[in-house]
């Protein structure tokens, strides 16, 4: 059997959508390589439910490698972990989420294992005459997509990028076995300690968000942003933001779009006041419908914009969101 | 206290330029600048050198012209810089240009002694993978504390920092020696003091070749890469729609942009737009 491993990122006794998205994409994987399975990989303790959840989505094994030391992610004991697990049962493919935690393992665990990594993908093929795997990536900040292969070297091993894959809905009648692995983690150098872990003050939905209303320079001040939260709540997404705005200090840097900020693709993108520079339109160009609304005819953003309005945003963002609510309100009569 | 900084150099256009052949980068003849991610660990490195009288080494692995910004480097003030060139090297990946920077480490230290902290940037601009931090430290066997936004404290076997992780910050201990990969959160560069501008003009860094390094040429370079890069292409750039609106009334554009969305489908996606397409949940 050829085993495809994914790695089930978890945050106490929950896993990162990634984890989802990974099995997701495992699951089609195997169906195009003959002979394989897909086994998840689970790291901590107390965590059944997130092993049943993985057969739901998709796992027909889960490696249940329990220990009260791997609770917090320390790199050095995944590292170890991880080397160990994959000696041991020889996977051909090995899928970790690209989230900084997980670029961080995932560039450990290659190095130790001496194969390849391909990082950040958003794309995944089984070669059907090679039975390789083949990993596409964007680099130069999206200007360039590469395809990568790990021909001799086992595993083939790819950080992939969060929110591109699709999750399967989760099936509880799909059937999978738990295998607890006996583990116990040999005394090693205490080479990294937590002290303290500090969420984040804000906390931003970009990512997953199926609407983003985006501002930029031309929001005039922070303001100015509560008009674009208006509407992103009445449409059940986020807001988010230019560099500039950012570094103007009207927003925080989590709500960043762009080549130094988040990759997003949501249904619908609204950008007002932003006027497309190449940095912000790769982070964006995966929307389906981009909206802009700008004063100036000539900007940027209206060669990408699926629908262009030229127009004052603190004048026209209102507007749609009143005529929303109008909207709506006659629906609900 | 030793010192080694990792630099790369990277093109400064999005000119992207591919070897078709072997289907790598050419950097020749293509304008170049500091990795933006090392510039934060070129100053960590001046700082500990006025903090803490470290000795400061920059290192790249790259083509000759890399001398450049290895020059550029030494503005900070550093002690020496080190260009480890070699047709041996071309090619690499990260698991093979890791093998290199550690051999050439390894080098390092048998001049000035045992290496404390290794720094290198976050990541690349072009490369972009952010896994040489790691693969370096995992080859060194050294502690890693990647995405690094403060320093608190040093320590003769200890650094107190903060990091970034996805979830949020953590702070954390790191036992020395380490490496650590940084982020532009972490410090302003600083501009060169007149001083340390006409020395870095004057510098000619140290270059050394697959031998100097006792570097296996099966283990660096081409040969020494597991992956390969197959095939790359330049996306299609997106094409845009019409403007539908021109300095009309926001009641006008409004109505405009709803009844233009109608026509994707897609809003259909959207919980939110639903009373657009008439379905009434
Ligand atoms: C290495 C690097 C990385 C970068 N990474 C990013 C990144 O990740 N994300 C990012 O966004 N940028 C990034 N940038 C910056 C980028 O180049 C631009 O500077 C930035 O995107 C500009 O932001 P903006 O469109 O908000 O501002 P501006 O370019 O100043 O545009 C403001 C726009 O608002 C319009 N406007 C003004 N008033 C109004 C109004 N009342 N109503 C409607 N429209 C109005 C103007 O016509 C103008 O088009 C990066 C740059 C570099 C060099
Ligand atoms: C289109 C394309 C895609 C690629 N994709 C992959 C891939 O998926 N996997 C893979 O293994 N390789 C890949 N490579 C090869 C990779 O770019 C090289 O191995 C490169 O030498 C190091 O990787 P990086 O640029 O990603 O550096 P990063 O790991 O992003 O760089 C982080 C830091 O490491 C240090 N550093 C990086 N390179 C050097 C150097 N040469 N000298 C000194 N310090 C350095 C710097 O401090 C830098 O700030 C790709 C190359 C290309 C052209």
């Amino acid at each position: 059997m050829r085993k495809i491993f994914v790695f089930v990122e978890r945050v106490d006794g929950e896993a990162h959508p990634v984890s989802w998205e990974l099995l997701g994409k495992a699951r089609e994987l195997a169906n195009n390589l003959e002979e394989s399975e897909v086994w998840a990989i689970v790291l901590g303790k107390e965590c059944e439910n997130v092993c049943k959840e993985a057969i739901s989505r998709g796992a027909d094994k889960v490696l249940y490698v329990k220990n009260d030391q791997l609770v917090e992610y320390v790199n050095y004991k995944y590292k170890k972990v991880l080397v160990d697990i994959v000696r041991k049962y020889e996977p051909e493919i090995f899928l970790i989420g690209a989230t900084l935690e997980g670029r961080e393992l995932a560039g450990m665990v290659a190095t130790e294992l001496e194969t390849g990594l391909t990082a950040d993908c958003t794309g995944l093929d089984i070669l059907p005459d090679k039975k390789l795997l083949a990993m596409t990536r964007p680099t130069f900040g999206g200007n360039l997509m590469a395809t990568i292969m790990c021909p001799e070297h086992r595993p083939q091993m790819a950080t992939v990028r969060p929110g591109v894959m699709r999750e399967l809905p989760p099936d509880p009648n799909r059937k999978g076995e738990v295998i607890v692995e006996e583990y116990s983690i040999p005394e090693m150098e205490k080479f990294i300690e937590i002290l303290e872990a500090v969420p984040l003050s804000v906390k931003s939905n970009l990512a997953y968000a199926p609407v983003v209303v985006a501002g930029g320079k031309g929001v005039g001040g922070p303001e100015g942003f509560e008009k674009l939260r208006e509407l992103a709540n009445l449409l059940g997404g986020e807001i988010g933001a230019s560099r500039a705005a950012v570094k103007a200090g009207w927003i925080s840097d989590e709500y960043q779009v762009g080549q130094t900020g988040k990759t997003i693709h949501p249904v619908l993108y609204i950008a007002c006041g932003i006027s497309g520079a190449i940095q912000h339109v790769v982070g964006i160009k995966e929307s389906e419908i981009i909206v802009a609304i700008n004063t100036d005819e000539n900007a940027p953003i209206f060669d990408v914009a699926d629908i262009g309005i030229v127009g004052d945003l603190h004048a026209v963002v209102p507007a749609i969101t009143s005529k929303l609510k109008a909207m709506k309100g006659e629906v609900r009569k | 206290m030793n010192v080694v900084v990792l630099i790369k150099q990277v093109p400064d256009t999005t000119n992207v330029r591919i070897d078709r052949k072997t289907n790598n980068l050419v950097r020749e003849g293509v304008p170049s600048v500091i990795n933006p991610d090392c510039m934060h660990a070129l100053e960590l490195a001046a700082q500990l050198k006025e903090k803490h009288n470290a000795t400061v080494y920059v290192i790249t692995m790259g083509p000759p012209q890399a001398i450049n910004a290895l020059k550029d480097a030494i503005s900070f003030g550093l002690d020496e810089a080190v260009l480890l060139s070699d047709r041996a090297f071309a090619g690499a990946d990260t698991l093979a240009t890791t093998y290199t920077l550690y051999k050439g480490i390894k080098k390092i230290e048998e001049k000035i002694g045992k290496i404390d902290i290794v720094l290198a940037g976050r990541q690349a601009a072009d490369g972009d993978t952010g896994q040489v931090g790691p693969g370096v430290a995992t080859r060194l066997g050294y502690s890693l504390a990647a995405y690094v936004t403060s320093i608190e404290k040093i320590e003769k076997d200890e650094i107190i920092l903060t990091r970034r992780l996805d979830r949020g910050y953590e702070k954390v201990r790191v036992k020395i020696p380490c490496v650590l990969t940084v982020t532009p959160e972490l410090n302003e560069p600083r501009y060169a003091s007149l001083p340390n501008l006409i020395r870095s003009l004057r510098y000619q860094p140290i270059v050394w070749n697959k031998d100097d390094i006792n570097a296996d040429p099966k283990k660096a370079g081409f040969f020494g890469s597991p992956t390969r890069v197959v095939n790359t292409n330049i996306p299609p750039a997106r094409k845009g729609g019409d403007i539908i609106s021109k300095n009309e009334s926001p009641e006008i554009a409004a109505q405009k942009l709803l009844d233009e969305l109608k026509k994707f489908e897609s809003i259909r996606l959207i919980e939110g737009l639903r009373v657009l397409v008439g379905d009434k949940k």
